[in-house]
């Protein structure tokens, strides 16, 4: 029996786990997909958001923004996972935009975020000498950035296992019983866990997740967001992440120098009633285009690599609902965390410690931390410091993703951690991220995953359940009469 | 870290890339040639079809069979092979003109090449479905049609039980006819274009002959699907209201090749933006930076390998000369 049971292994779920990883508690993190960051926490834009755009006095989400964005770059030095702090600029094409952003940096100074600035044109195109003519000023938030967000959730999570934390892949929980002070969980396939608290960070799903507790009754609303992501050569990779002037419902559509070094427009922002629709569309591809296009010089369609969609999980009202259940007993909610959320990630699992601790939880700080590994990057390496780390592991020199320059090694540390879809491969390490979208590398990878697991190449799947990619092998090809037919 | 010297290197072991090794070397010029792959030929390995040859040896072979000879043709002139070797950097011109090729391999950790003479013939890379922005699902199932062809031919895998085709170019026309003999029935080809792209006898051997119909003037308008492909939504440009959904669970795209010159463009070769593939001096291919070559598909997408060889051997000729060997 677990002391937590955390559902949910997004950045928020991650995050929890991270911290509690450092107390001297049992947890098990569980998730209904095939591996970390499946949900909402791989497809959205990578921002560390800067602290201006909500209220921190008024606000949850405001407040923990700002919290997580300070502490990203402890993390990121710690964990090292992909993060850079470049800074976001605010851009103002008409008086009236001016206005709007006059009052997002009277917001950021009322919130208290260092070195926001209130710029010229001329000092916005200094801060970006991409932006396109028309400018008229704008907000500059330094400490604002860009972070590979499946990469830092894995992070989180391996980082959790290695301090003793259990994480459950494919536990999708279906019923739960709360007797003698004790929660019994069972999944969809049968499986059992059981736990003295729960925390609730199952995103898109919490809603369906509370309503299996018996807590609180609310409905997760999705909001798909689109994204286009250019191939790394594009002109168009910005100094600064570019944002327009917000609306009521999104932040609009952002110009990204992805960490990863690619550049990335969108996101679009539009509720859909069906959770599972992460569907790109053409009139939302158009849309993207043309606004990035307005903002930003060089972008264009011609450099697409990939498209994506990713679903922001909002509760009526927008803010945040991070609280210990009303209803259930030793039951903690973290719902209704859209953006910000992937910024506040580091302070919302710190907060959800110390709400277990209020809910009787007693815990105290473990003595002994495990290290974080170093973690390589054959593309951020010298020839010098390949060849050296070659002596210890050939695997260093063997190019397996020639766009993205991602080697044997790497891979093979990915599918050590327990990652052994190709789309877990793929955000662990970026192979097959780039301009040939796996074409090359495919059969590389399947190859590796195979050796290292002894999982046949034939049920390997691109993310868990049935998304295999083979259908058996040629040699189960048999000829009847006048057709071909599979055993 | 290894350094070794040679008069010639050429990048990529495939139908331009052997037959240049094969004339250099011929030449007296010591030759080495590098590849990524585990065995050299390039592409022509998964070409397990015929109709290869019939320009160059004046017979019709298979792609292996057709790589097999070019190999020998290289191995006994005396080129030397570097195989499962990724050229990671060209360095600019030494003041001898040399230039310095990094070299990563499992087989020899990083090694550097001196060569007086560089012929780039790294081939092409196919468009994907993520170039066109094709709505719907990133659902498992879709492949480009050479990775499809490269999981059946060498690895032995099926890609799924039913397919569509988005492209009409001619990989993905041999995979037509390839997943039918492998019993996995091929629904349709749609080609947005009023015209294939793939050649004319392939039309007819492929797709013809097997009763696949062929959409021309016609979008593929969603992929849909939860785990894996479902169905295709494809529609006419001229009424694009009158769609038409095909159930499948694999779509190979077949939409286009395109010159793999990254590793050009690092070394500051400079492209031309219609082929994508370097700007040549006609009958010289020399790129826009001194002593080094282009020939075959990273020059321009050619129509058979037979072509890229020939090109490949005029080519060789004229790195030979920059050198002083001819």
């Amino acid at each position: 029996m677990y002391d937590v049971c955390i559902i949910g292994a997004g950045a928020t779920g991650a995050a929890a786990a991270y911290w509690l990883a450092r107390k001297n508690v049992q947890v098990v993190l569980a998730d209904k997909e095939a591996d970390a960051s499946f949900g909402v926490s791989k497809a959205n834009s990578g921002i560390v958001h800067g602290g201006f755009h909500y209220s921190v006095s008024k606000t949850l989400k405001g407040k923990l923004e700002l919290e997580g964005n300070r502490m990203f770059p402890a993390m990121a030095k710690e964990l090292g996972f992909p993060y850079n702090q470049c800074g976001i600029i605010v851009v103002a094409y008409s008086e009236d935009q001016l206005e709007e952003v006059r009052k997002l940096y009277n917001q950021g100074i009322e919130n208290g975020v260092e070195g926001i600035e209130f710029c010229s044109k001329e000092r916005m195109y200094e801060l970006e000498p991409k932006l396109c003519e028309g400018c008229l000023g704008g907000v500059f938030a330094p400490q604002g950035g860009v972070v590979e967000p499946y990469a830092y959730v894995f992070s989180l999570v391996e980082d959790a296992e290695r301090n003793g934390v259990v994480f459950e892949r494919n536990f999708e929980v279906v019923s739960a019983e709360y007797q003698d002070n004790v929660w019994k969980m069972k999944s969809a396939s049968g499986k059992e866990l059981s736990a003295k608290y729960v925390i609730n960070a199952a995103g898109l799903y919490s809603d369906k997740v509370s309503a299996i507790f018996g807590g609180e009754e609310f409905e997760i609303l999705a909001r798909k967001g689109e994204e286009y992501l250019l191939d790394r050569l594009s002109p168009a990779y910005p100094t600064r992440v570019v944002f327009p002037v917000p609306t009521h419902t999104s932040k609009g559509v952002l110009v990204i120098p992805t960490a990863g070094g690619t550049t990335m427009v969108g996101p679009t922002a539009h509720i859909v009633p069906d959770k599972d629709d992460t569907d790109t569309t053409a009139p939302d591809r158009e849309e993207i285009f043309e606004l990035a296009q307005y903002m930003v010089k060089g972008v264009s369609k011609r450099d697409l690599i990939a498209a994506f969609a990713g679903l922001r999980p909002a509760l009526a009202g927008g803010d945040f609902m991070i609280k210990i259940s009303d209803k259930a007993p030793a039951f903690i909610q973290a719902s209704g965390i859209q953006s910000p959320g992937l910024t506040a990630s580091p302070a919302v699992g710190k907060l959800l410690v110390s709400l277990l601790e209020k809910a009787g939880l007693k815990m105290d700080d473990k003595k002994d931390i495990a290290p974080v590994p170093p973690k390589r990057r054959l593309r951020e390496m010298s020839a010098e410091e390949v060849d050296e780390l070659y002596q210890k592991d050939p695997a260093w020199t063997n190019i397996i993703c020639r766009c993205e320059k991602i080697s044997e090694a790497e891979i093979v540390d990915a599918v050590r951690h327990g990652h052994v879809t190709l789309d877990a491969v793929k955000l662990h390490t970026r192979a097959g991220m780039g301009r040939c979208q796996g074409g090359f590398c495919s059969a590389k990878i399947w190859a590796i995953i195979s050796r290292e697991t002894g999982i046949p190449v034939e049920e390997l799947t691109k993310r868990g359940k049935k998304s295999n990619f083979f259908n058996g092998s040629i040699a189960d090809v048999a000829f009847k009469g006048d057709s071909y037919e599979t055993k | 870290m290894k350094r070794n010297e040679y008069d010639v290197a050429v990048i990529g072991a495939g139908a331009a890339g052997l037959a240049a090794a094969a004339v250099t070397a011929k030449a007296g010029a010591s030759t080495v040639v590098i590849d990524r792959d585990v065995r050299p030929g390039g592409v022509l390995n998964q070409c397990i079809h015929n109709g290869f040859g019939l320009h160059y040896f004046k017979e019709e072979l298979t792609g292996p069979e057709y790589a097999a000879r070019m190999i020998r043709k290289a191995t006994e002139a005396g080129a030397i092979f570097r195989i499962g070797s990724s050229v990671m950097e060209i360095s600019p011109a030494q003041a001898d003109g040399r230039r310095a090729l990094t070299l990563y391999s499992k087989e020899s950790g990083v090694e550097i090449i001196l060569a007086k003479a560089v012929i780039l013939a790294m081939g092409c890379r196919e468009r994907t479905r993520g170039n066109l922005a094709t709505p719907g699902s990133r659902c498992a199932g879709i492949y480009t049609a050479g990775l499809a062809q490269r999981m059946l031919n060498v690895e032995g895998k099926l890609p799924g039980t039913s397919a569509v085709i988005v492209g009409s170019g001619d990989i993905g026309l041999i995979m037509a006819r390839r997943l039918t003999w492998s019993g996995i029935p091929v629904k349709a080809a749609v080609e947005i274009q009023p015209k294939p792209a793939g050649l004319a006898r392939n039309i007819a051997q492929c797709l013809e002959d097997f009763g696949i119909p062929l959409y021309l003037s016609t979008a593929v308008t969603k992929i849909s699907g939860k785990d894996r492909v479902e169905s295709v939504t494809i529609a006419p440009l001229d009424d694009p209201t009158a769609e038409r959904v095909i159930e499948c669970d694999t779509i190979l795209y077949s939409v286009g090749l395109i010159p793999e010159n990254e590793l050009s463009r690092k070394a500051g070769v400079v492209l031309d933006p219609k082929t994508n593939g370097p700007v040549v001096e006609e009958g010289v291919y020399e790129t826009t930076e001194k002593g080094i070559f282009a020939c075959g598909n990273v020059l321009h997408v050619h129509g058979l390998a037979d072509q890229a060889s020939e090109e490949a051997e005029r080519c060789a000729e004229s790195a030979l000369r920059s050198i002083g060997m001819r």
